[in-house]
């Protein structure tokens, strides 16, 4: 396989990492907690704990739905443990961010 | 999206409600024990056209989404696609042709068996590279179409039947690695079409870098035993809202690679205004073909395809998708136009007390 054809992708990876480098140094923090309708602000390390999960797992493939119902928060995370391969500790805290 | 969707095994309606129908019988007399584990439906609806070389298409698509927990330990879950395709008549002949699929896109049960270990059995999706697992569901892709190496290394139909082992191996502060690990039957049945395989995928992923890795590797156990190699990578940037993805695919026959980049600026309001909705999209991506034997849905020659992309973010768990594509390959160039909105939904399975 010839260089040249994998050049088109290396300058694409090149130029967005250079990009989101200058988008790290110009942004303000993201606040996640107020995208999640169900979720209280953090009010103590464990939620603060359980926003990092949030953040780290359930973030990385899809933004936070605007808001569900405290009965199906439990359903959510199983799921969640499932798919994003969450640990038990992740799994409890995230449960507890969802319902401080 | 609708690639993806396609690629979905050709299953009766008939026969695929009446699983779903099953799986929602056998949580509904169960006891749960606590309120927060109440059965739930998710999932995303979603109308969009696509202009590929000038040919119009109008699809909308339905994919539900059922997740009940049993007991303490057990969750069963299923999602199912149900598409309909509207075209114009060939010629000058007036009026749309249109067409109809719905299909089960896996339907599984998984037992949290400890700290690290998760037995799945059933119809799951193949855990390969990120796009199929990960992207494929219309309420989370950027863009409608999925990625032209998604194809290779998902056995055919994207799913298979039969058992595999997932979980997280080792969680500490500064990384984690999480695996799956599955062996798939070889089934002829109508709604549970797969091949005889198996394979998996390791991921490493470091949260303060915020930057994921991972190899994954599967093979045919069926006809001619092929190998399929994967990897991917993934960076979020801590407090920004750009995110890369790329993965890279190598099969018998083809091989190619996909790197995307999104971005929401904060600098205008934050996420949630009117200008931090907008999402610009970019895609790039290549094929390469090994040989001429074409068995893996690839492109049959050399493929570049660069996917341009403005999302809208709506509230209400609804966003606007649009994009604008140019293929190239030595059949020809063409351009691929692309509209639709779609709209997440998430509701407990049945109302409360």
């Amino acid at each position: 396989m010839n260089l040249k054809h994998w050049l088109p992708g290396i300058l694409v990876l090149a130029s967005v990492s250079a990009f989101a480098v200058a988008a790290q140094q110009n942004s303000a923090p993201i606040t996640p907690a107020a995208k999640t309708a169900t979720a209280a602000k953090p009010a103590d390390q464990q939620q603060d704990e359980g926003q990092r999960v949030f953040d780290q797992n359930c973030s990385r493939c899809h933004t936070a739905p605007d808001g569900f119902s405290p009965r199906i928060s439990g359903t959510v995370v199983r799921h969640m443990r499932v798919r994003a391969s969450l640990s038990q500790h992740e799994e409890e805290q995230l449960l507890h961010f969802l319902n401080p | 999206m609708l690639g993806s969707a396609f690629s979905l095994k050709h299953r009766s309606a008939a026969n695929a409600i009446r699983y779903l129908g099953f799986a929602l019988v056998a949580v509904a007399i169960t006891h749960y024990g606590s309120a927060q584990d109440t059965p739930l439906i998710s999932g995303g609806v979603g109308f969009f056209t696509s202009t590929n070389g000038g040919n119009t298409i109008y699809y909308p698509v339905n994919e539900p989404l059922l997740a009940a927990p049993l007991g303490q330990h057990v969750l069963v879950e299923s999602r199912a696609a149900l598409i309909e395709t509207f075209a114009p008549n060939d010629g000058n002949q007036p009026g749309y042709d249109h067409t109809h699929f719905i299909g089960l896109t896996y339907l599984q049960g998984d037992y949290v068996a400890s700290r690290h270990f998760t037995i799945v059995g059933g119809d799951y999706l193949i855990p390969f590279n990120t796009y199929n697992e990960r992207l494929s569901p219309i309420w989370i892709g950027n863009f409608q179409d999925g990625p032209l190496v998604a194809a290779l290394g998902v056995l055919s139909s994207g799913s298979g039947l039969g058992g595999m082992l997932r979980g997280n191996a080792i969680a500490r502060n500064k990384y984690s690695i999480d695996y799956a690990w599955f062996y798939s039957t070889r089934s002829g049945n109508e709604q549970f079409k797969t091949q005889r395989g198996s394979g998996g995928r390791a991921s490493l992923y470091l949260p303060e870098q915020r930057l994921e890795m991972g190899l994954s590797y599967d093979r045919l156990l069926q006809g001619t035993h092929e190998n399929f190699y994967g990897a991917h990578l993934w960076w979020e940037p801590k407090e920004t809202a750009f995110r890369l993805r790329s993965e890279f695919a190598r099969g018998h026959h083809a091989q190619g690679y996909w790197v995307e980049a999104d971005y929401r600026t904060q600098a205008f309001g934050g996420l949630d205004s009117v200008i931090g909705r907008f999402e610009p999209v970019f895609r790039m991506q290549q094929t390469f073909r090994r040989d001429t034997i074409v068995s893996d849905g690839l492109p049959l020659v050399n493929t570049q395809r660069a996917d341009f992309g403005l999302d809208y973010n709506l509230p209400h768990n609804t966003r606007i998708l649009t994009s604008y594509a140019r293929q190239f390959s030595s059949t020809g160039n063409h351009n691929v136009w692309e509209t639709g909105i779609v709209y997440r939904f998430l509701f407990p399975a049945w109302k409360g007390k």
